[in-house]
Order: structure tokens, then sequence, then C-alpha cells
């Protein structure tokens, strides 16, 4: 691929979605994007570059943006966090929230839908601490196909034994075909919304645990920083931010620190920590 | 250094299994059959345990059953690794004693994440 229509292709990407494609990262534009072509009837990507110039063809921008930022995702990814919530996150949120006994989470950039997925696992299995609390876990991505295939809850055998359990399987999935499909019960405890981050999330109401993860990484830091105001303005003043592994706020914003002894999780700079650490 | 037990007749998937397995830092035994892994066993019992369920001689199952009676048959982690993908064989390893359960065809990253999972890694 030329530098310009390479420039092209991550201008358009970046302006819709945010994602920033480095110039390490054009391996991916061959093989997202071949299928994209292919579908819309064009030979390869010099045709598909050439038909976003001339025509504006507004559906293929969305899939080209669709197909860019589309990401692996797993159950219990990195495990650790989950360990978190269920150890010392859920039990001092249902302290600090006894007067209401509403909790609500929110998954940004869900993907397929692993991540809230296994999040109700977690909350199915504490069932008996959640009687008379009422979770709501919002779940958006800005991919209405990764969406659809979410809502679906339908797994393929290599993606359910992605950091799924086996008791987990066993306990929560139906065996349809040569898929997996999670239990109608688990999947209604989760509401998806198509949802671009460089959007402000006031539409989605306020929430007092947000999983942000191996999102900002894709960003540049203005991005990153915009994210991060849009999260702070609808977390609760005690919620807790979960970011990836590899993710900081640090030299991005002082609107959020680490919490003390928590690796990957922030809270309000000014805040009351609802999460105690000693 | 953690031993693992690859049991398989098929040579191929042994060999697959141990690459994967030496990656990850293991010492890997191999045995063709449920009973040249009980054999194994009895002389010397290992941290984890790669297990198919059809075999010649003695299958996966048998020897589950058979290792978990030994003296330090509560030690290994087993995890099985077969094409048996339907949820009654999945139900029927666990109550026999498997901590954990890869249907095939599987790739280093399932072996991995399954051997986090049972704290083999």
């Amino acid at each position: 691929m030329n530098v310009a229509d390479f420039e092209m292709l991550s201008t358009l990407v970046k302006e819709r979605s945010g994602l920033v494609l480095t110039q390490e990262k054009s391996y991916l534009l061959e093989t997202r994007l071949m299928p994209v072509a292919r579908r819309h009837g064009l030979k390869g990507l010099e045709e598909l570059c050439q038909t976003i110039k001339q025509k504006n063809d507004k559906v293929l921008i969305e899939d080209v943006t669709e197909a860019m930022t589309t990401n692996e995702s797993l159950f219990f990814r990195d495990q650790k966090p989950f360990d978190q919530f269920q150890n010392v996150v859920l039990p001092q949120l249902l302290v600090a929230r006894a007067a209401t006994r509403r909790i609500r989470i929110w998954s940004a950039a869900c993907s397929s839908g692993q991540e809230p997925f296994s999040l109700c696992m977690l909350l199915k299995e504490m069932q008996a601490k959640m009687a008379g609390w009422k979770v709501e876990i919002v779940a958006t991505d800005i991919s209405p196909e990764m969406l659809n295939k979410a809502k679906a809850g339908l797994y393929t055998q290599f993606e359910v034994q992605r950091g799924l359990p086996i008791q987990l399987l066993v306990k929560y999935f139906k065996q349809t075909g040569d898929k997996w499909q999670l239990d109608a019960g688990l999947r209604s405890m989760v509401t998806f919304r198509e949802f671009n981050l460089l959007d402000h999330p006031r539409i989605l109401g306020n929430f007092d645990l947000v999983f942000c993860r191996n999102v900002l990484i894709y960003f540049d830091q203005p991005t990153k920083a915009h994210v991060l105001k849009g999260i702070s303005d609808v977390l609760s003043k005690d919620g807790v931010l979960y970011l990836g592994g590899a993710e900081t706020v640090l030299g991005v914003t002082d609107m959020f620190k680490p919490v003390v002894g928590q690796r990957g999780m922030y809270q309000h700079a000014d805040g009351v920590p609802a999460i105690k650490t000693d | 250094m953690k031993s693992c037990l690859v049991v398989d007749d098929s040579r191929v998937i042994r060999k697959v299994a141990r690459k994967i397995l030496e990656e990850l830092e293991f010492e890997v035994v191999e045995a063709a059959d449920g009973s040249e892994a009980l054999e194994q066993c009895k002389s010397s019992m290992p941290d984890g345990i790669l297990l198919d369920w059809n075999m010649p001689v003695m299958d996966g199952l048998e020897f589950l059953k058979a290792m978990r009676a030994l003296d330090n048959g509560a030690h290994p982690k087993v995890v099985f690794c077969t094409t048996e993908n339907d949820l009654e064989h999945i139900q029927e390893a666990i109550q026999s004693g498997a901590d954990e359960y890869i249907m095939k065809p599987f790739d280093s990253e399932i072996v991995e994440s399954k051997f986090h999972q049972v704290g083999l890694l």
C-alpha cells in the first residue's frame, strides 16, 4: 500500500474511532480489510481506497472502521481484575451501597462480550450475597457487528477455551451444534449498547465501576485524556476505574490516581476511596 | 522445574504438546497409553498430566481413576486433552477427578491458559 493511501485510511479511522494506526500496524490493514473489499465487490485495497476517495461511500467507510477497531477478547482476561472485583471491590461496594442496593457497571469497548459475561458469571457465583441487589451491567462497543455477536452469547470451541474455567463452561453454557451459547438468564443481565468512546458517556448514566481495559493503548494522548474525562464525569465519587495492564493515567490526566496496592485500578484524584487498602 | 506427563497414543500430538510444555519450562515425560502412564506415575508422580481420552490398552478415564487411587494420586493437576467435546464427557471427566479440560484441536495459548487456571503456571 502506498503512503498516501495509508495516511488516508489512518486519518479516516482516527477521525471516526480515535484509533491510531501506526506504520507497525499496517500489516493489519491487509488481513482485516481484504474481507471488507471482497464484500463490497472490490478487487483489493487499492480499489477500496479509490472508492472511498471518489464516492465517499458511507457504508464502506463504516465497515472499514469496524474492521480496524475489532479486537480479540477472552473470558476473565488477565484474571487479576476479576479476582479484585470478587474479593475487594464487590464486598466493599456491598457495604458502600447498602442503602440503595444498586450497583451500575460499565464495560466499555466490550467487543464480543467476554468481559461483561465474565462479570455475570462471577455475580451469579456470589448470588447468595447478592439477594435483593440490583446490578446493572451496561456493555458498549463501537461495532454493531460485535454487539450482535455479544448479544447472541454464541462462541466457538476456541473462544470458550480462552480463559474460561471448564466448570463455568459446564455450568453456564449450552452446546448448540459446534458452538457454545451462554445461558439466556445470564445474557439478560447485560444491556448492550452501541457507543463511540469519543462521544460523551452521560447518555449511559452514572456508574460505580467502569472497565475500560486495553482500549486506551490504541489512542493518542489527547484522545486518551478526552475519553478519561468522559469516564470521570460518569463515575461516582467513590467509584473505581479499571484499565488494562499496559495502561496508565500517569502523564495523561490528573483526574485519576492509582488505587494503592491494587494494580490496574484507579479512583478520582479528589474522590473518597470506596476501596480501602490495608 | 515442574514435571508434566503427556499421555496420548499419537506421536504427533505428543511431540506438539512436548514442544508447547517445554516452552513453558516443564520437564516432559511421555506415555502412549493409560497403563504406561500409570507405571510412570507409580515410579515418579508428575506435577501435571495432559491426558488423551481414547487410547488402546487403557483409556484416559480408566487411567485417571486408577491414578487418583494411588498413594500420592491427589497431587497432579490433570488436564484432559481430547476430541470428545460434548457436555457428558466433560462432566464425567470432572466427576472422575480431572481439573481442566481441553477440546482438540488446541494451540499453545489454550494449553497455557488452562495450565494457569489449575495453578501449574
